[in-house]
């Protein structure tokens, strides 16, 4: 097994954390990880994306071009990253903000309306494991047990009574991602 | 499940890996995109854990001398950098090659010239083997392609740096500094006691030796060439010993890339995409840039039909594939500037244009 990942929106909604802690399961579930930001100016109120690959192999590039899931939270990462999802491939996405939905006919298409139900449960912080939540049940490639782990050895512990609040925003992402699309991969 | 893995960036699991390795100071300036191993080195305290000392220099200039101090007393001392402060740093490293002084310098390259980018990049190549500095010398270079040998390094740096008397460099990007993998840590060193110090160094003269003295200036023709000789054999001997490399399904190979670091990862992949084409395409990774690995690229060359390589600048790391190739077949390069990072599908497309088809 090889998922090559791409998390892409706005700096500041938790992107790097996101592609951190899915590492981190990762590792806790045995596999091999690898976690590529883009870094710099680009990040710095502008878009942020994160290259993530988990497999069961050593990983060769950690930097790509075509990727199996796209993880899309806003405009300019959809119009970057939709055309770079391989065929048979999956785009879960967060319609908020979003003028143009995805078009592609030969990719899966998921929507996780993840920023409203964040606010709806007044936990606008854990948008992003909404979202995380919602990618797995598309592709459960980590255990929830190891992704809890990952979670933990993610954050420092300071923020570990936050723990509790990130696993519901993971049930819920769960819950209310909705299939547009689906293509056999 | 594997708890004794951790998730890292390169640059903290390089910070972590020196701590283990029993280093006894780091002396450093801040720069984008290696700040982290000092901004991990403060906070982790290893002055509490194991007596290393961490000091933020006034800068790179100031660093590197204080590594010369160090090393002169013979302690084990490191810095890092990113490109624009290693070219300041060229003085200090003549200096410390001049007086066959053991440090660790590590350069997380970033794109130039001048003040460049602060994306990764491989154009600091010339820089690091072919001397940097002024007179006749070299570092030993170590070029990790993972998180995980940007821990493995340092002590390997280390070993060799005191073996040959001689600056070591760990050259890494951007990318390997900035990126996280998992990364699994040796156990904790024992820094070394007083009693335990080389022979060389200037520790205090006792009435049961000569002096020692560390310098690299000597005014007399006759011995500075002799030094100079020296200085040869040693290299001659790391040539001879410390050349490391890996290979990448060369066994059938047609063609042959030939990347270090970052851009060895990214032809791992190039080499998968060519083969799902049927084009039989290997991979030579040198681990030591220098001592370069001359011999097996001169072998693959009598076997393969040519060479690429593929490096993130306008092309250094190919001359010296060029010379060790020594005209039997065409060797190219492909590369990327200024901070961009080839994607897997350009490398297989430039192989196609500039070998294959050419």
């Amino acid at each position: 097994m090889t998922e090559e990942i791409i998390i892409a929106g706005f700096g500041g909604q938790g992107v790097l954390s996101m592609g951190k802690i899915l590492c981190y399961s990762g590792v806790m579930q045995g596999k091999e990880v690898s976690w590529m930001p883009s870094y710099g100016p680009e990040m710095r109120g502008g878009t942020a994306n994160v290259t993530v690959i988990i497999s069961d192999e050593r990983i060769s590039s950690p930097i790509l071009n075509a990727f199996d899931s796209a993880i899309i939270l806003n405009q300019q990462s959809m119009d970057k990253f939709e055309p770079k999802v391989k065929p048979g491939g999956i785009l879960l996405y967060d319609p908020n903000g979003i003028t143009r939905h995805p078009e592609r006919e030969d990719i899966s298409i998921y929507r996780c309306n993840g920023a409203e139900e964040a606010a709806r449960m007044g936990a606008i912080r854990s948008f992003n494991m909404l979202m995380l939540g919602a990618f797995l049940k598309i592709k459960p490639i980590v255990g929830m047990d190891n992704v809890l782990k990952g979670l933990k050895k993610s954050l420092p512990e300071r923020y570990h009574n936050l723990i509790p609040q990130n696993e519901k925003a993971l049930q819920r992402g769960m819950e209310i991602v909705q299939e547009v699309k689906k293509v056999e991969g | 499940m594997d708890e004794e893995y951790v998730l890292m960036k390169g640059n903290e699991a390089l910070a972590e890996a020196a701590i283990r390795a029993g280093v006894d100071g780091y002396f450093g300036y801040p720069i984008t995109p290696q700040s982290e191993v000092m901004e991990y080195l403060t906070a982790a305290k290893p002055w509490e854990r194991t007596g290393m000392v961490v000091f933020q220099a006034e800068s790179e200039v100031a660093a590197i001398n204080m590594l010369y101090g160090g090393a002169g007393a013979g302690k084990k001392v490191m810095t890092s950098s990113s490109s624009p402060g290693i070219s300041l740093m060229q003085e200090g490293l003549s200096y410390i090659a001049g007086a066959e002084l053991p440090v660790v310098v590590v350069n997380v390259v970033r794109g130039g010239p001048g003040l460049g980018t602060i994306q990764p990049s491989q154009s600091d190549y010339f820089q690091a083997t072919k001397g940097g500095g002024h007179g006749d010398y070299h570092l030993l270079v170590l070029a990790p392609s993972s998180v995980q040998e940007m821990a493995d390094f340092i002590e390997d740096a280390f070993e060799l740096a005191f073996k040959y008397r001689n600056p070591v460099m760990i050259l890494s990007d951007g990318a390997i500094g900035q990126m996280m993998e998992k990364v699994k840590f040796k156990p904790q060193k024992t820094r070394r006691s007083d009693d335990e110090l080389p022979g060389w160094a200037t520790t205090g003269k006792t009435p049961d030796r000569e002096r020692n003295i560390i310098t690299s200036l000597d005014l007399d023709p006759y011995r500075q060439e002799r030094f100079n000789i020296h200085l040869q054999e040693k290299y001659r001997k790391m040539e001879a010993e410390e050349v490391r490399y890996e290979t990448f399904r060369t066994e059938d190979a047609e063609y042959l890339l030939v990347a270090y670091g970052t851009s060895s990862r990214i032809c791992q992949k190039s080499v998968q995409l060519a083969r799902e084409e049927g084009i039989k395409v290997g991979l030579l990774r040198p681990i030591t840039l220098y001592p370069f690995p001359k011999e097996p690229v001169a072998q693959l060359a009598t076997q393969v039909k040519g060479m690429l390589s593929v490096e993130m600048s306008a092309g250094q790391m190919v001359e010296d594939v060029r010379l060790a190739a020594n005209g039997r077949i065409p060797v190219e390069h492909f590369g990327r500037m200024g901070g961009v990072i080839p994607a897997p599908e350009e490398i297989v497309e430039a192989l196609k244009q500039k070998i294959i088809g050419g």
